[in-house]
């Protein structure tokens, strides 16, 4: 069973009691406590944590047997090419920046556990706002990587038109809220769309990624307050990756990580190892189990390493280790650990691991090449949707720029785009 | 028949609308501003089973009234407080409207509603576009009190639309009156974008009309001409729209001089159309509004205008606000841009 932090109360008890000054305990409408008569400050816990959940040792070796959930080697295997699709799908978008073809792009290196088992746990219909390092999530879901790449590239089958840079992915059929930028603004809005799907008793949960240093944010103190105080059926999943870009995480924050936040703001919470699929999977099964059931938020903190970049504007050397790095990528790495425990069980072995690596570069390159071929979204496109109709004020710039585009057409690069 | 009604604090005369510009044919009943919001919204809810109102003290019916008898009508889980927390108010309403609920966010005072700047402007205003219009929040609709109330000061005088029009993909509306505010409210809830819905807080008492009780629309983007004339363009909106009624007679009174005023009614977008149409007739135009003087939204105004209508002006474009200092206490009555300042500003004008 996942060793879920428990509330020191059934959330009953935590409402006013009724007033009774002939008892000896504290009346006072803020907390129900008892007193105590010396004087004594509790110290912040941050030498032994909030202990981490794990199923497989860093071998893949299962650790304790009633934790394997056992799942079917057609769902392992699935877990498995996922996570590698992925990464491969990584490396040449990373590379495709680097060689001026994209503009921008963040990797998932490391984090791919936490993508694949948070994602195989919930239902399709459960809405995802996620911050912009889930990319697995959503492939997962099956988003099909000419959307990725058409994103990336801002070609005219991008879902999203165009507007934003790579990697701002999102679906409306998949149930995956689009990325913005800006960070935690997704915490607050998971609560009210929690509440929303609450009141429809559809069955659903909302589950809100994002990562340690985001939690920083005001955004995330009022994601957790409010999740907590209006009851809504929502799974809070942080990303610990050790890094804010540069920002190491004892630079971010003085307590013990996320998960010890959460008891604070009457969270159920839970500290898992990010790299085991398999414990990330477990965490948000049950969590999403009782957050449909008892309509009360959960806080699954996962732990595990960013061993990319932050971006492609990022050189990380500047601020860690190779060393450090490598650490995570041979002795820790979510892939290589599922590929043990799918090795042990002779699930998988070279000759699928070389025929695999093989049909997924090609998948990845040939959804590449068609991406680089497409022509960009029609200009028109840059001025609708801001308001749900088109408004005078709008169509009135927007006349005017194809009058100036016409009179200056050589300068604006109109053979990029559809007519 | 005319209600006048003087206040202490109100430093003008308000006017109730007498004939309700034909926005509903139905009964109607003696409503004040905030019973007006209460009828909006309890329309709202009663038609709208997705419909959602929360915020600080929105369960006891509102620091200003504004919500009293809606939790017991339609149950704690429609009408309900939030921590207090503006930021996560707007972001909750954000994410709610986004799962298709309709979601009416009560901010306690306009003064208070720039932690939910960010979530305003970088993520309501552009949830639709960013997304290539999969997702969007046009569900929501955020409330607040505004505008000076005689002793409110720094932080509970404060109109802060001309910070939100510099924001494209959200809407901005001031009512003057309880049956402009009970239409404006309904069709904000109804418009499929966020809009934010600013209710003069001086007027909540103060200002009493016939209000229908059955729903009803005044359309958005649409200005209003309260008074035709043919000399000058008043231009206000919210409380100041009765300040600019008194001048409108002063002027006709004193100096024979013929004003037309608007009531804008919606700030953005706005309806430049009718402004400019009016300023073609008249030549001259007098915009008024609390908020302070520079960068404020009288000056957005003021540049359409004269590009539109240069050749039509007979003087150059008059800006009577606030002054560009914080909204002061004791000196209210010399800060705020009374009927004296316009009216000088209407004879410079005349006399230009």
């Amino acid at each position: 069973m996942a060793h879920i932090t428990s509330k020191p109360k059934q959330r009953g008890a935590l409402r006013q009691q009724p007033f009774d000054s002939s008892a000896e305990k504290p009346q006072f409408p803020g907390a129900s406590a008892e007193f105590i008569d010396h004087l004594e400050f509790i110290q912040p816990n941050v030498i032994s944590g909030i202990p981490v959940y794990r199923v497989m040792d860093r071998q893949g070796q299962i650790i304790n047997p009633s934790e394997d959930p056992k799942l079917s080697k057609e769902m392992v295997l699935n877990f498995y090419q996922k996570m590698t699709l992925l990464n491969t799908m990584d490396r040449i978008l990373y590379e495709s920046q680097r060689q001026g073809r994209i503009s921008f792009y963040m990797t998932n290196y490391g984090e791919e556990g936490t993508h694949i088992g948070s994602a195989a746990a919930l239902e399709p219909t459960d809405l995802v706002f996620g911050q912009y390092r889930e990319a697995g999530v959503l492939m997962y879901r099956g988003f099909p990587l000419d959307l990725f790449m058409a994103q990336c590239y801002a070609n005219a089958d991008d879902l999203g038109k165009g507007r934003q840079m790579p990697v701002h992915y999102g679906c409306k059929d998949l149930n995956f809220v689009t990325i913005s930028s800006p960070l935690a603004t997704q915490l607050p809005q998971a609560a009210g769309a929690a509440y929303a799907v609450k009141r429809e008793n559809s069955n659903r949960v909302v589950v809100c990624y994002f990562g340690e240093g985001a939690a920083s944010e005001g955004d995330a103190h009022a994601g957790f307050n409010f999740s907590a105080t209006l009851e809504c059926p929502l799974i809070f999943f942080c990303r610990n990756n050790g890094y804010a870009i540069s920002t190491p995480t004892n630079e971010q924050y003085r307590g013990d990580g996320i998960a010890a936040r959460g008891p604070g703001y009457g969270l159920m919470s839970i500290r898992v190892d990010g790299n085991d699929v398999f414990a990330v999977y477990n965490a948000t099964k049950e969590a999403r189990r009782r957050a449909v059931a008892e309509n009360q938020p959960f806080l699954i903190e996962a732990m595990t390493y960013r061993i990319g970049h932050h971006s492609t504007s990022d050189d990380s050397s500047a601020y860690r280790s190779v060393d450090e790095v490598n650490y995570w990528d041979k002795q820790d790495h979510p892939i290589s650990r599922l590929r043990h425990y799918m090795t042990a069980r002779d699930w998988w072995g070279e000759d699928e691991e070389k025929a695999w690596r093989k049909q997924s570069r090609k998948l990845v390159m040939e959804a590449f090449e068609r991406a680089e071929r497409r022509l960009k979204p029609n200009p028109e496109l840059l001025f609708t949707d801001v308001y749900d109709e088109m408004i005078p004020p709008i169509a009135k710039q927007r006349d005017a720029m194809w009058r100036h585009i016409q009179q200056y057409k050589e300068h604006y690069p109109l053979d990029l785009y559809e007519k | 028949m005319n209600d006048y009604l003087f206040k202490r604090v109100l430093t003008c005369v308000f006017i109730a609308d007498t004939h309700c510009m034909n926005v509903s044919a139905g009964p109607t009943q003696k409503m004040n501003l905030f019973q007006s919001v209460t009828s909006a919204l309890d329309n709202t809810l009663a038609g709208d089973p997705t419909a959602v109102i929360f915020g600080e003290d929105v369960a006891f019916g509102g620091v200003f009234r504004c919500t009293v008898g809606l939790r017991d009508k339609y149950g704690k889980d429609r009408v309900f407080n939030t921590p207090l927390c503006e930021q996560g108010i707007v972001g909750f309403g954000i994410g709610a409207a986004a799962a298709g609920a309709t979601a009416i966010a009560e901010i306690q005072f306009a003064d208070y509603i720039y932690p939910a700047f960010d979530q305003i402007v970088n993520e309501a205003a552009k949830y639709r576009y960013r997304s290539g219009n999969m997702f969007d929040c046009g569900k929501l609709t955020i409330r607040a009190p505004w505008g000076c109330v005689g002793h409110g000061s720094i932080y509970h005088s404060q109109c802060p639309e001309a910070f939100f029009t510099h924001c494209p993909g959200i809407k901005i509306v001031v009512p003057r009156g309880p049956v402009q505010a009970k239409g404006l409210l309904l069709s904000c809830i109804a418009d499929q974008n966020p809009c934010i819905f600013f209710e003069p807080k001086i007027l909540y008492r103060a200002a009493v009309e016939q209000v229908p009780t059955e729903a009803y629309q005044i359309p958005l983007s649409q200005a209003e001409v309260l008074q035709e004339g043919s000399d000058l363009t008043l231009v206000a909106w919210g409380t100041q729209v009765h300040v600019l009624k008194e001048v409108a007679a002063m002027a006709q009174e004193k100096l024979g001089v013929s004003c037309e005023l608007i009531d804008l009614r919606t700030i953005l977008p706005w309806d430049t159309e009718t402004v400019c149409k009016s300023v073609v007739k008249t030549g001259r135009l007098l915009i008024s509004h609390e908020a302070p003087v520079t960068g404020g939204f009288a000056a957005e105004i003021s540049s359409t205008v004269q590009e539109e209508c240069f050749l039509n002006l007979e003087a150059p474009i008059s800006r009577v606000c606030g002054y560009d200092t914080p909204f002061p206490h004791i000196f209210e009555p010399f800060y705020i841009p009374d009927k004296w300042k316009c009216f000088e500003a209407v004879k410079r004008m005349i006399n230009y």
